[in-house]
């Protein structure tokens, strides 16, 4: 516990990578007195940038004012816009089965994106292939993932275990680092703490699988140095 | 006199010490999507969030789009800020900061990187940025506590916050064992607050 209180001053100052700060950020919503302390500490930084001031070039105000003419302020948040935040990790009775994103409305974009049945049955095939192998990571603050992939089938499965929700506006996605091609997406991560997902593409073929964390709605290819990797081993014909 | 004052005329002085009230309801009135109140806040707080801007990202040009995301950020969210939770220069500048270290970031910043470790080692106080700075007193009073905290503690606090690196960098910049930088972040950051008198 007291080694996640000392984060404060790091995260007050964003010093934290993305992991961290996920990590934190849930510790927040339980703990007043770091967030007193955060506070505080946001307060003493907001005058370090006393010492920094400089005048912006007089144009910028046109172009500010001129932008902020087009776009409509967000209403303020009330009670149930505050909760709405964390209901992701009420449902993770039904994460088994998820394969729409929350988060930004990023649609999972595999055929059988409509069939939930269908894909956890193709998850309980990985889990249970004779020549299905696993490479696990941990994280700090108690989080780990676990992928599991199988040769024969061609498909891999990721399982998160108390996986912090990324950083607001992003989201985790996972690669395969393909021979070759390099790291080819196999997907945006549904915003669940615990989750149990089929990756996209063929998983026979890859030599590791990454987690990423990207803005809102994925990358193309990572923008950010993975937060976890999966090695897979032993992968002989 | 030095009391160089980079604000159009006529902007509500950060030093007449209602400036936390006046921003507080620029802020409101700008969440109802009152412009000339937000051109007011905008008047009020543009050379910090600049300034900002420009010492964590370094150039200009960068600098600029930080501040014109930062104030859209501003007046899209303004109706959600929450006057319990901080002042309103803190949450402005929190956004402010936020966008200048995700640009840094994200941009790899390459550049930036091979900029020599000496000039980010400099004394906040020299920096050549610092030059251009508002000479208010509060900018003084601010530099005062700098100096007094221990060299680590200035430069790790300078480095993170100014210079937008994680504590994991600072650590190697500073040849500092992993898990040490944050410390001396949070005391650095604990003493300044403590010596400016900020209440906790």
């Amino acid at each position: 516990m007291t080694d996640v209180h000392a984060l404060s001053g790091a995260y007050a100052v964003d010093a934290l990578d993305d992991l961290e700060r996920a990590a934190f950020e849930r510790h927040l919503v339980e703990c007043a007195e770091c967030r007193a302390e955060v506070a505080s500490l946001r307060e003493t930084a907001a005058l370090i940038a006393e010492t920094t001031a400089v005048a912006p070039p007089p144009e910028l105000r046109d172009r500010v004012l001129a932008g902020i003419a087009t776009v409509r302020p967000l209403p303020p948040q009330t009670p149930a816009a505050t909760v709405r935040r964390h209901r992701p990790r009420l449902l993770l009775a039904a994460a088994a089965a998820v394969v729409l994103v929350g988060a930004g409305g990023i649609v999972w974009q595999e055929p059988w994106a409509d069939d939930t049945s269908q894909q956890v049955s193709a998850v309980d095939a990985v889990l249970t292939a004779p020549d299905a192998g696993k490479a696990s990571e941990e994280f700090p603050g108690g989080a780990s993932a676990t992928v599991t992939y199988s040769n024969s089938l061609g498909k891999a499965v990721i399982e998160t275990h108390d996986m912090p929700p990324p950083p607001e506006g992003k989201v985790y996605q996972i690669w395969f680092d393909q021979p070759g091609k390099g790291m080819v997406s196999a997907g945006v991560m549904p915003v669940v703490a615990d989750l149990t997902l089929l990756l996209a593409g063929d998983a026979s073929t890859a030599t590791a699988a990454g987690i990423t964390v990207e803005p809102e709605g994925g990358s193309e290819e990572p923008t950010t140095t993975p937060i976890a990797l999966f090695e897979f081993a032993g992968q002989d014909a | 006199m030095d009391h160089i004052r980079p604000v159009p005329a006529g902007a509500p002085s950060p030093e007449d010490g209602t400036s936390g009230t006046d921003l507080t309801d620029l802020l409101r009135r700008s969440g109802r999507g009152d412009e000339p109140a937000f051109a007011l806040l905008y008047d009020a707080t543009a050379a910090r969030v600049f300034g900002l801007a420009v010492r964590v990202v370094r150039d200009p040009a960068q600098a600029e789009e930080v501040t014109q995301e930062s104030f859209l950020e501003i007046w899209r969210t303004a109706g959600r800020y929450d006057p319990d939770r901080g002042s309103a220069l803190s949450w402005l500048l929190t956004i402010t900061h936020r966008k200048a270290v995700d640009r840094v970031r994200s941009a790899e910043a390459a550049s930036r990187r091979d900029t020599s470790y000496q000039q980010h080692n400099q004394p906040v106080e020299h920096d050549s940025t610092a030059e251009a700075a508002e000479a208010s007193l509060e900018a003084r009073r601010v530099r005062g506590a700098l100096a007094a905290l221990t060299e680590v503690q200035r430069e790790a606090v300078g480095l993170a916050y100014l210079g937008g690196y994680t504590h994991t960098e600072v650590a190697t910049m500073l040849d500092l064992p992993v898990g040490t930088a944050k410390t001396r972040i949070r005391d650095g950051m604990i003493r300044l607050r403590d010596a400016l008198g900020v209440s906790s």
